[in-house]
């Protein structure tokens, strides 16, 4: 009875881009193998300058029941924006 | 349409009266055009129905190389068979995507492999044809892909997340597959007699099999009807199979080709064409397991499974060697 493999995400950074991009899974029975099959499989088109892949049993992600309570803080500080300051025309360089 | 026919395992679509608290907020969201997550709580019934349909999709992606598979070798030119190559390759990472998908639904990649292999899960009716000339490569991308396209751009839109984000991957690729395939019977139709003359013999094999992927038509269906209303199926099989034809007919036309079907024929009124009927006996026994193909596809899946055993297994040693070692050092 064979071992399934483990599931890894894939994140992948292209050419212009600053941060990387989730863009699937794959199972794979090792890192190198992740690597090799996420080249394989998602830069077909030339999408990317690097790949990361992570086990998705070490990805931690925030639950969305708690989405509400989570992002709370952040709705009453629109001041946080620039926009929220209206500066004078005649004023430059604010 | 790569999933036909899918069983909700409901016999009446459910309304406000059935559903409990919690499936009333999950209806209310659906209709509200909100994505359902693979963490957000969903009725079982949902859950299985989409399980079937994206591993039937899956499944089709993988079967769906091998009548393609059969010319790799045949091709005409190298340029020729390094595109075929590319878009067999493309199958396989749609397949992936599609099981991806699949799994976050608490199904594993073992167990669906297991169903398709052991002839209890579906793949489309379409992949149990023969390609018996070069022109069937055309044909394929030009009416299966060009099929697909126009089923799979409305799923980019249906409320279960992961599904709709693979779509929307796979459409981005698709547009390729029914290009090389036009390409293949634009080079045929316009060069020798004989050339044409096969490039025409692939348009009569495949036109009837590409109208029926789209599933019978489904006016009466409970099942059909359920799906509209957890939005997983957005358009009718009748009204996406008279979408092909008004596309394709006239793509035909293009070709200086003939669509085999004397009832053809445009109607102005409602700004479509009408079309013959569709041997669905044949559909219903292709499903069944008698078309020309099905056990050699099958057959084929399986043993490439079993022969890869070893190799799957290896892959597992090294890593736990490697593992081991990494420990003990």
């Amino acid at each position: 009875m064979s071992k399934e493999w483990p599931l890894w995400e894939v994140f992948i950074r292209s050419q212009h881009g600053l941060a990387h991009k989730h863009v699937g899974s794959l199972h794979a029975p090792d890192a190198e193998m992740a690597v090799n099959n996420a080249r394989d499989v998602y830069t077909r088109r030339n999408e990317g300058v690097s790949i990361w892949v992570v086990r998705a049993a070490d990805i931690v992600a925030s639950s969305p029941a708690d989405k509400a309570s989570l992002f709370e803080p952040a709705n009453s500080k629109v001041y946080r924006h620039p926009t929220f300051f209206p500066m004078p025309e005649e004023v430059k360089n604010l | 349409m790569y999933a036909q026919m899918v069983e909700t395992g409901l016999n009446k679509v459910r309304t406000e009266q059935d559903m409990s608290a919690e499936e009333g907020a999950f209806q209310a969201r659906i209709d509200a055009g909100i994505k359902i997550e693979p963490k957000d709580w969903m009725p079982e019934a949902y859950r299985k129905t989409l399980i079937r349909q994206i591993s039937q999709h899956a499944h089709s992606e993988i079967v769906g190389q091998l009548p393609e598979g059969n010319w790799v070798t045949r091709a005409p030119t190298l340029q020729r068979k390094s595109v075929l190559l590319a878009k067999i390759q493309d199958e396989a990472g749609h397949g992936l995507y599609l099981y991806s998908a699949a799994e976050t639904l608490g199904v594993s990649r073992d167990e669906l492999l297991a169903a398709l292999h052991a002839g209890k899960a579906k793949y489309s009716s379409i992949f149990n044809y023969p390609t018996l000339s070069w022109a069937d490569m055309g044909a394929i991308g030009w009416l299966v892909d060009g099929s697909a396209i126009i089923n799979q751009i409305p799923l980019c839109r249906c409320s279960y997340g992961p599904y709709a984000r693979a779509m929307v991957r796979v459409c981005k690729e698709e547009s390729f597959h029914a290009r090389q395939g036009y390409d293949i019977m634009m080079a045929l139709a316009k060069g020798t007699p004989e050339q044409k003359a096969m490039a025409q013999d692939a348009l009569n094999r495949w036109w009837w099999p590409s109208l029926m992927m789209f599933g019978p038509s489904d006016a009466e269906s409970v099942n059909s009807a359920q799906s509209s209303a957890w939005r997983i199926k957005l358009f009718s099989n009748d009204e996406l199979r008279q979408r092909m034809v008004d596309q394709t007919v006239p793509q035909a036309e293009y070709l200086g080709l003939t669509v085999p079907d004397p009832d053809l024929k445009w109607n102005a009124e409602r700004g479509s064409y009408d079309f013959g009927a569709i041997d669905w006996a044949e559909f219903y026994d292709v499903l069944k397991g008698n078309g020309p193909c099905n056990r050699e596809r099958l057959r084929t899946r399986v043993k490439a499974w079993d022969d890869g055993e070893w190799f799957r297994d290896a892959l597992v040693a090294h890593a736990d060697k490697q593992a081991a070692k990494k420990v003990a050092a």
